[in-house]
Parts: C-alpha cells; sequence; structure tokens
C-alpha cells in the first residue's frame, strides 16, 4: 500500500463513518417521487405551497439517510389542471423518470386520470386532492392511497358543528361543478338530520365573478347561516359583494373550507368573522409540538408559513417512505400492505390513520374563524374548535362498495 | 321558488342594473371599434383586466382611488394605441380574421403576463372610504359604490354622445363609419381617427375592470368571460351600433338579474337563448344595419 492509496481509504473511510447516511444515501440509485401538480392556472398557488411540502420532506428524508439506505428525489411536473395532461405526466414520471412512487394531484378530475395511470402501471399513489371518489368504487384500487381531506368529511364536520353553534336555518350557495355539487348534497344531508331548514341552495357557475343578482333573494329569505361553496378567485368575490350587500351584519357566514393564500389576499375586511373549516392552520404549532416542529423547518427553508395544502404533500411523502422502510422493499403491493399492517402515522399536526378497508387518511381537522386584525404578518383565523378524526364523518367502506 | 315580493323584484331589476352598465361600457367601446374599424377586438377583455390590474397599481403608489380611476383608464387607452399603431395596422385591407387572430393571440399573452407579474392568486381593490357603506333605497340596503357605477357611466355615456354628435372628429368618426371611401375622397387622414377610436375604445375597457376591481376582485382571468359576454350583447344590440350596446348591455343585466331570481341555474345560458332569439327575429341585431359584415 503506497502512500496515496493509504490517504484515500482513510480518508474514504473516516467520510463513511462521519456522514454514514448522507454518503450511504447516495451510493445507490435514488428512489424516485413523482409528483404531478397544476403549478400553471388557476390553482398556481396551492400547488407552489405544495411543492414546498414536498421539497421539504426530501429534505428530511436525505437528512436521514434517505429510503432504504438510497437517495430520494421528488420530481415535479406540471399537470396544467388537465386530466389528459395529468395522465401523461405521470406515464412519464414512472416510465422514463422511473419513479417508483406518485404523490400529488390537485383537483379531483386531474388526480382521478393521475390515478387510471398509476393503476395501469401498478405504482403506488398518494392523492392529495379532496376528493369522495377516490377512495370508492370504482376508482381506488389497493396501491391508491387518499392523504387529503374530502367534501363529505369536510361538509359533514363543518355542517354539524355549525349546526350546533350558528344556527339551523341555512341558505347554500354552491359552484355547479363535482366538488361544489358533493359540498351541496351533504350540507343538506347534515342539516336534515340536525332538524334544520334549508331555506334555499343556489347553483352558479365555476370562476363567476358576479354574485349580486343572487343576494337580494336571499337577504329575503333572512337565513340564519349563509354557507358557501365558492372555492378560488370566486371566494373573494362573493364574500366582497355579500359583504358590500350588508349581509355579514345580518347573518353569519360559514364554508366549508378556508384557503390561507386567499384569506391573506383578502384579509380581515372579508375574512373577520367568516367561520370554515380546514386540515391545517400554522398557528397549531402553539398547541401541538409536532406541528411545531414542522412549521420552524418549513418556515426556515422558505421563509413563510406552511399553506393548508403543502402538507398533503409533505406527509404523502413521508409516508411512501415509511411504507418502503416497514416493507423493506419499493414494491408498491409490499408498500401498501405494510401501510395497511402499521396504519398510523404522525407527521405534522398528531395522530392520523390509514383506514384499511379504502386507504383513506383519517385525521383531525380544525373550525376557524377569521380574525378582524391580523397578528403578524399570517395570523389570519382564530382557531375555534378542534374536530377530532372519526371514521363516521367519511362514507364507509359498503357506502363506497368496498364491503 | 322564492316568495316574489314586489320588493325583491324592485332590488333584482336594480342589480341588473349594475351588471347592464359593465356590461355597456365594455360592449360600446367593442362596438366602436368595430364600427369604424371592423376589427373585431379579442383582446377587449384582457384589457379590461389590466384596467384593473393598473388600478391597483397605482393606488398602490397615490392611495388615492380618484386619481386611479381617471390614470389607468389613460394607460390602458395609451396601450390600446400603441396596439393599433403598431400591429393592427399592418393587417388593414386583409381579411376581418387576421386582427381577430392577432388580438385573441395579444389578449392570451397579456393574461400570461398578467400571472406572471401580479401572481396567480389575484389582488383586492378597495372602494373609496366615502362609497364604502350601502344607501337606504325604501326597499333594500343598496351598496354606495354600485350607485356610483350606475352614476358614473351615464355620466360617460352623455360625454361619449356628446363627443360624437357635437365635434367635428366625432362626424369624421360618424361619417367614416358610412362610407370610409368618401371621407377619404375628401381629402381627411382616416388612419389618424382609428388610432383615436382605437384609443378611446380601449380606454373605455380599461375604465369598466378598474370600476369592476372594488366590485369582484382583479385577477387575470376576469376578463376571459366578461368579453365573450360583451360579444354577445354587440350581436344583440347590432354589430357596430352604439344605440344598441347600449340597449343591449341593459337588457342582458336585466336577462341575467331575473333568471338568477327566478331560475339560477339558467342565467348563463339564457344570455345566449336571448341572442338566439333576438338574431331569429332580427338577423343583424335589434339596431344593426345589414351587410356590415360582409
Amino acid at each position: 500500500m503506497n502512500r496515496r492509496s493509504f490517504l484515500t481509504t482513510t480518508a474514504l473511510a473516516a467520510a463513511s463513518f462521519g456522514f454514514p447516511a448522507v454518503l450511504r444515501a447516495q451510493s445507490k440509485d435514488p428512489i424516485r417521487i413523482g409528483c404531478p401538480l397544476p403549478l400553471t392556472g388557476p390553482f398556481g398557488a396551492l400547488a407552489a405551497d405544495m411543492q414546498r411540502g414536498a421539497q421539504l420532506a426530501e429534505v428530511e428524508l436525505n437528512a436521514k439517510g434517505g429510503i432504504l439506505g438510497r437517495k430520494v428525489e421528488v420530481l415535479f411536473r406540471d399537470d396544467q389542471l388537465k386530466p389528459a395532461v395529468g395522465a401523461q405526466r405521470t406515464q412519464e414520471l414512472i416510465e422514463k423518470e422511473k419513479c417508483q412512487f406518485i404523490v400529488g394531484g390537485l383537483a379531483a378530475h386531474v388526480q382521478m386520470a393521475i390515478n387510471e395511470q398509476t393503476k395501469k402501471s401498478k405504482v403506488l399513489f398518494v392523492s392529495t386532492s379532496q376528493s369522495d371518489e377516490i377512495s370508492a368504487k370504482p376508482d381506488t384500487s389497493p396501491i391508491t392511497f387518499h392523504e387529503a381531506l374530502n367534501p363529505t368529511i369536510t361538509s359533514r364536520a363543518v355542517g354539524n358543528w355549525v349546526a350546533d353553534n350558528l344556527g339551523k336555518k341555512w341558505w347554500i350557495i354552491y359552484a355547479d361543478y363535482a366538488w361544489g355539487k358533493q359540498n351541496n348534497a351533504v350540507l343538506q344531508e347534515v342539516l336534515k338530520k340536525k332538524g334544520g331548514t334549508v331555506l334555499g341552495s343556489t347553483p352558479y357557475p365555476l370562476g363567476s365573478a358576479e354574485f349580486s343578482a343572487h343576494l337580494p333573494k336571499i337577504q329575503a329569505a333572512k337565513p340564519e347561516v349563509l354557507m358557501t361553496v365558492t372555492p378560488g378567485a370566486d371566494n373573494i368575490a362573493f364574500l366582497k359583494q355579500a359583504i358590500s350587500y350588508g349581509m355579514k351584519k345580518e347573518m353569519k357566514i360559514a364554508q366549508p373550507l378556508h384557503w390561507i393564500a386567499y384569506g391573506k389576499e383578502g384579509g380581515p375586511d372579508l375574512y373577520a368573522d367568516i367561520y370554515a373549516g380546514i386540515n391545517f392552520y400554522w398557528e397549531l404549532q402553539d398547541t401541538i409540538p409536532q406541528a411545531k416542529r414542522y412549521v420552524e423547518a418549513f418556515q426556515k427553508k422558505f421563509n413563510i408559513p406552511p399553506g393548508d395544502y403543502s402538507c398533503y404533500a409533505y406527509s404523502g411523502c413521508l409516508e411512501v417512505a415509511r411504507g418502503a422502510e416497514l416493507a423493506k422493499s419499493t414494491d408498491s403491493d409490499k408498500v401498501a400492505d405494510a401501510l395497511r399492517k402499521n396504519p398510523v402515522y404522525d407527521h405534522y399536526k398528531g395522530k392520523e390513520w390509514w383506514r384499511t378497508c379504502d386507504n383513506k387518511a383519517m385525521q383531525d381537522m380544525w373550525i376557524l374563524k377569521g380574525r378582524d386584525k391580523l397578528k403578524g404578518e399570517w395570523g389570519i383565523y382564530d382557531i375555534v374548535s378542534r374536530i377530532p378524526a372519526n371514521e363516521e364523518y367519511d362514507r364507509t367502506c359498503a357506502e363506497k362498495g368496498l364491503a | 321558488m322564492p316568495d316574489i315580493t314586489a320588493s325583491a323584484l324592485a332590488a333584482q331589476v336594480f342589480t341588473g342594473l349594475v351588471l347592464g352598465m359593465i356590461f355597456v361600457l365594455l360592449a360600446i367601446g367593442l362596438s366602436l371599434i368595430f364600427g369604424l374599424m371592423t376589427v373585431v377586438n379579442f383582446a377587449h377583455g384582457s384589457l379590461y383586466m389590466l384596467g384593473a390590474y393598473f388600478g391597483v397599481f397605482l393606488f398602490g403608489y397615490t392611495k388615492d382611488f380618484w386619481i386611479s380611476l381617471v390614470v389607468a383608464p389613460l394607460m390602458v387607452g395609451t396601450l390600446g394605441l400603441c396596439i393599433e399603431r403598431f400591429l393592427i395596422r399592418r393587417l388593414y385591407g386583409r381579411s376581418p380574421d387576421d386582427p381577430l387572430l392577432l388580438t385573441f393571440g395579444l389578449s392570451l399573452i397579456i393574461v400570461e403576463a398578467a400571472r406572471m407579474i401580479w401572481g396567480k392568486i389575484g389582488l383586492t381593490l378597495d372602494p373609496p372610504r366615502a362609497l364604502g357603506g350601502a344607501v337606504n333605497l325604501g326597499f333594500m340596503n343598496f351598496p354606495a359604490y354600485r350607485l356610483f357605477v350606475i352614476v358614473i357611466t351615464i355620466g360617460v355615456l352623455i360625454g361619449l354622445w356628446l363627443f360624437l354628435e357635437r365635434t367635428n372628429v366625432g362626424l369624421i368618426i360618424r361619417a367614416g363609419s358610412r362610407d370610409p371611401l368618401m371621407v377619404r375622397a375628401l381629402g381627411i387622414d382616416l388612419s389618424r381617427i382609428w388610432l383615436l377610436v382605437f384609443g378611446i375604445g380601449t380606454a373605455l375597457a380599461g375604465l369598466a375592470g378598474i370600476l369592476a376591481g372594488p366590485m369582484r376582485g382583479v385577477y387575470a382571468e376576469m376578463g376571459v368571460t366578461m368579453v365573450i359576454e360583451s360579444f354577445v350583447v354587440i350581436v344583440v344590440g347590432g354589430m357596430g351600433s352604439l344605440v344598441g350596446a347600449v340597449v343591449a348591455g341593459l337588457l342582458m343585466g336585466q336577462v341575467v338579474g331575473l333568471t338568477t331570481f327566478f331560475a339560477p341555474k339558467l342565467a348563463e345560458i339564457m344570455v345566449f337563448i336571448t341572442m338566439a332569439v333576438v338574431l331569429l327575429v332580427r338577423p343583424s341585431g335589434l339596431f344593426g344595419e345589414a351587410g356590415l359584415l360582409e
């Protein structure tokens, strides 16, 4: 052994003892997680938040030595909010980039197209989009997991709380497409069970900017609660107009979800005293240690607090990693089995679990109320109530055709 | 079916009036441009959107809604002048499809640019303090800002009418839209008139945009459906007819308002049904002259 090779060997040995995990993680082929998201288009801001969540998961996984000692790479593709593009990008991620897992999707119809593709290629998919169908027959599969909330859970949880706390005479206005219609149907059913009355329910075309024509009729009906199912930019336009007609003073306004990005843009002028549900809000860090860890890591990396959707992508990536470690394999069937055998996890807000009959994530959610004054830059809401995870909020597996 | 009380119906009619006013402002610009130049300006919706964004931008600097209200439409109008002078002018004498394709392409570029510059979430623009509240009309509390929109639109219409009917330039514009060849033969340089008219038309779109901002929010896609509805308005009113644009704009406001009242699911399609019925009875629109499009 000459001097040079001695030096190289010791240096290598020292390095692999010094940073063993990092070095070993880089020594074999990486494990790839494909992440199709609508990075351009109307949901672009939410998608950017999700991208940050997945990036944080990638960094944290690699810092711990990757998955099965292999480096982790998360690859992003823009699905342009179009089902056909989503399917094509997913196919590329699987066949060209050799992704072992797919995590992502935002918007029910695109996520469905991604799911068709992952089923065909037999690749495990963790959906991060709100949808009732994804965890039900005929769309779901043993390797399809659903991390996000869905309209049934959201509207049952929020609807029950609103009926108990704000009033039982409602008017519902909803965007006339899949997500809006599902929420409307569930809200009606919830209120009926509570013995309340739906004074009226109005559909409007998604993407509308003008709601004033709906308002006089609603005012005349004098509901106790106005339920608005108005996603995206519609939410801001609707609240602006409802408030300018003086409706905030005449009734309570509630909606199935708050979206932090829109809450920030609309500010307290619009969102003060508006009630809605949410899967995660960064101020939960004050009470939940796991949330504190997550928010601090996120804040440190990106200089803004995590939004509501980044958590789904973050948690989804960590879950495929956990499954692969448990199964000691990247085989989708084995990973799926491992997750079902060890269904409980806790990545960012306390305990969650997979319901084993439909691979649906069960998780806590919260009721928020808009503040009349911001606390700091992002302190938009007060946390009013925690709604603990409860399988009864979702349809049963029998109802989903899975029993 | 809601209880149909007189006051609820009156409230609905009044609400429809404001919808109509925004339609009128957009449609009258479109119609002015089409009437004189036979250019179908597909970028009208994106200029409407720019008016709103310029308004937010100016408001950020000046903190004064009134200055923004005046300057934003002028900025959009100036952009309109450039579009006519450097792009559309090259296409005169060619098929009317060419400027249509050009402006369609422009609208895509402008919307995408707005997304890149101002973000995908959209912005908010508040009405001025003095107009923030509601006014009691007897049958309802109506937002003061919406009343203001009605007043300002009427003011602009009167101003435009006086300009077209009482000034020399107005006379040339009217003559030019009847018989451009004859006007040229009289030694008048019509290209400067076209430039001016395109500027006025686009400035009106910008005005509609900044007026709509405090009611509807400001976002990149806000002009996409508006431009289609405005085309419906000028087709119903008669392509190129200013009176037609005003009457049809107000009519469409009421159609949307009242259909939403009685059958909300039909509100969107009713606009097109109205157009179909009008065209069946009067193929060139309510106030249109035959043969303009040939």
